[in-house]
């Protein structure tokens, strides 16, 4: 099988080891991982399937995903930061969730960028959602057009906040931040095979 | 004070534990999901579930809920986390520290086996029994020869009692298409040379050669003449044959528990089946001899196990004690075999298929399917 190519922050091998090392081990590597950064974490043990994502939602880590390929499980975790839970919102046009639903399905031809970490982004997007992850950003805002309508995503509406502010720092006037983005997003999705 | 050393305990010592009602204290650090669908009961046990990742930054939080007086047994789902964790609880100054050898995988495959009585030629009929799992199989031994009924996945274990006991088997037979483990009928009959009985209507779709187990047929163990009389008895399976052994035990299969009947939904016919299923249990089972003792393919609740571990009970007296055969309308019974029944085997739709041939899982594979409680019967929680 095709190993899927998803862009990480670090990768962990696991591979041979049993529980508890792959938890163990994880919860290390983290510790020296910043806020925001993802961690692919390759394991062979079965059972560190659902200890991995039990770990990560106690500790309120973002557990992404999981892929399996030929008997290796790759896990990706994103590190959150501390004040993640309630965003402090600054830009002013926001858009909601079921606005957003609501344009879509209307046939409204609504650009829709996706900020998130690239592994986030391939297990679950809004269909059509272009990829520009945050540390990309402003190097890639030059491919868009400063006239075009955006709704920009995240997973809780605060990286998208300030990506809100960095396009309308580069001349964007329609930018609208959808909130409070994929974390409970509720419509259509898409993802890499 | 030295410092105390962990301590292995194997399946089969804590299996004499439960048996013994010995008080042991069990802290199971696998995760709140698996801790919940499947764990160590019976006996003078108490358990508590904190999951080892949990105890990451210290053992603090456990501490203060083991008891300092008693045996303590951790458990995960191999052995690795539970050694982690007992290691920490010894550093911290505590004694009496066990861990499971081989975790919930070693005991959901250890096998006791248990002597349940004589036969009149002189044969014997043991039971063995799957305690983590709830399951049961039977080997009748006579004369240099032996039968194996409802034969579980460890080929070994009745190999080596055959060994032990210096009889040849001859034949294995299964009650029915089981659903929550996979049979080892098939495997031992090749590895022995011995004859597989199957019931010809739970296999249509099976890819293997066998014989046909259905009534008017009889088979011999040893040249003693114990007999193994099949009765046809569907409701658990289409196929669900049930044995009378020697004119004194009945091996009901998934029919009849100790505590409860079987549920008819495994093969998703659950609505065709109930009709069978009271015919079965209310009219073919009352009219066979009340003093038959059933001998069950499961049981679902540790209170099931009697004297030495032992899972059996006088029919006459099933007929009293147990629900499942005093329900007085068809109504009644439909809504109590097909409403609320608790969740289904894990894998089951797999392990039908390994079953029938159709599919070949590797070892680890097959464990893997087989995790967690047997769920055959209506009233398994």
């Amino acid at each position: 099988m095709m190993s899927v190519l998803i862009q990480t922050n670090r990768l962990l091998d696991c591979e041979g080891l049993a529980c508890p090392m792959p938890v163990v081990k994880t919860k290390k590597a983290m510790e020296d991982m910043k806020s925001g950064e993802v961690l692919e974490i390759r394991a062979t043990d079965k059972g560190s399937v659902a200890d991995l994502q039990s770990w990560a939602i106690r500790i309120g880590h973002l557990y992404i995903g999981v892929k399996e390929e030929g008997g290796v499980f790759r896990h990706f975790i994103r590190k959150s930061a501390e004040n993640e839970i309630k965003p402090e919102i600054k830009h002013p046009h926001i858009i909601s969730n079921e606005e957003l639903s609501k344009k879509i399905a209307s046939g409204d031809n609504v650009k829709i960028v996706d900020v998130r970490e690239p592994a986030e982004y391939c297990f679950q997007r809004i269909p059509g959602a272009i990829s520009i992850p945050m540390g990309e950003l402003e190097m890639k805002l030059s491919q868009l057009s400063p006239d075009e309508e955006y709704a920009v995503v995240c997973r809780t509406g605060t990286r998208s906040d300030l990506a809100c502010q960095i396009f309308v720092d580069q001349g964007f006037s329609k930018v609208k931040n959808v909130i409070p983005g994929m974390s409970m997003w509720e419509g259509p999705v898409e993802w890499d095979e | 004070m030295g410092t105390a050393i962990i301590k292995a305990m194997n399946a089969q010592e804590l299996t004499k534990k439960l048996l013994n009602s010995e008080e042991l204290f069990i802290l199971d650090v696998r995760n709140t999901t698996e801790f919940n669908n499947w764990k160590i009961e019976g006996g003078k046990t108490e358990i508590v579930n904190i999951p080892y990742f949990d105890l990451l930054d210290g053992i603090e939080p456990a501490l203060n809920q083991i008891p300092n007086d008693k045996n303590i047994l951790v458990v995960c789902a191999k052995e690795g986390s539970s050694i982690f964790i007992a290691e920490q609880l010894i550093e911290a100054g505590r004694t009496s520290i066990h861990y499971l050898e081989g975790g919930m995988k070693a005991w959901s495959e250890h096998l006791e086996p248990i002597k349940v009585g004589d036969l009149r030629d002189g044969g014997e009929i043991f039971q063995f029994v799957r305690i983590g799992k709830g399951c049961l199989s039977y080997m009748i031994v006579s004369n240099g020869e032996a039968a194996m009924i409802d034969t579980l996945r460890m080929t070994a274990v009745f190999n080596q009692f055959a060994k032990d006991k210096g009889v040849q088997i001859k034949h294995t037979l299964d009650t029915h298409l089981h659903a929550d483990h996979i049979s080892g009928g098939r495997l031992l009959a090749e590895m022995t040379h011995a004859t597989y009985w199957l019931p010809p209507k739970d296999a249509d779709e099976v890819s293997f050669e066998y014989e046909a187990l259905e009534e008017g047929k009889q088979i011999i163990v040893g040249d003693t003449k114990i007999l193994i009389q099949p009765i046809y008895s569907p409701g658990h399976t289409i196929g669900s044959t049930s044995l009378i052994v020697d004119d004194q035990y009945l091996l009901s299969g998934d029919i009849l528990f100790v505590e409860s009947i079987g549920r008819p939904d495994l093969a998703g016919k659950a609505e065709d089946w109930v009709a069978d299923l009271r015919t079965t249990l209310y009219e073919t089972y009352k009219n066979l001899s009340q003093n038959l003792i059933v001998l069950p393919a499961h049981f679902g609740k540790v209170t099931e196990l009697g004297e030495g571990g032992k899972v059996a009970a006088r029919l006459g007296d099933l007929f009293t004690s147990n629900a499942g055969l005093n329900i007085d309308s068809d109504d009644e019974f439909r809504a109590a075999v097909t409403h609320n029944l608790p969740p289904q085997p894990n894998a089951y739709q797999e392990i039908r298929q390994t079953n029938m041939g159709r599919i070949t899982p590797s070892e680890a594979e097959q464990r893997e399917m087989e995790m967690g409680p047997n769920r055959c019967a209506v009233h398994d929680k």
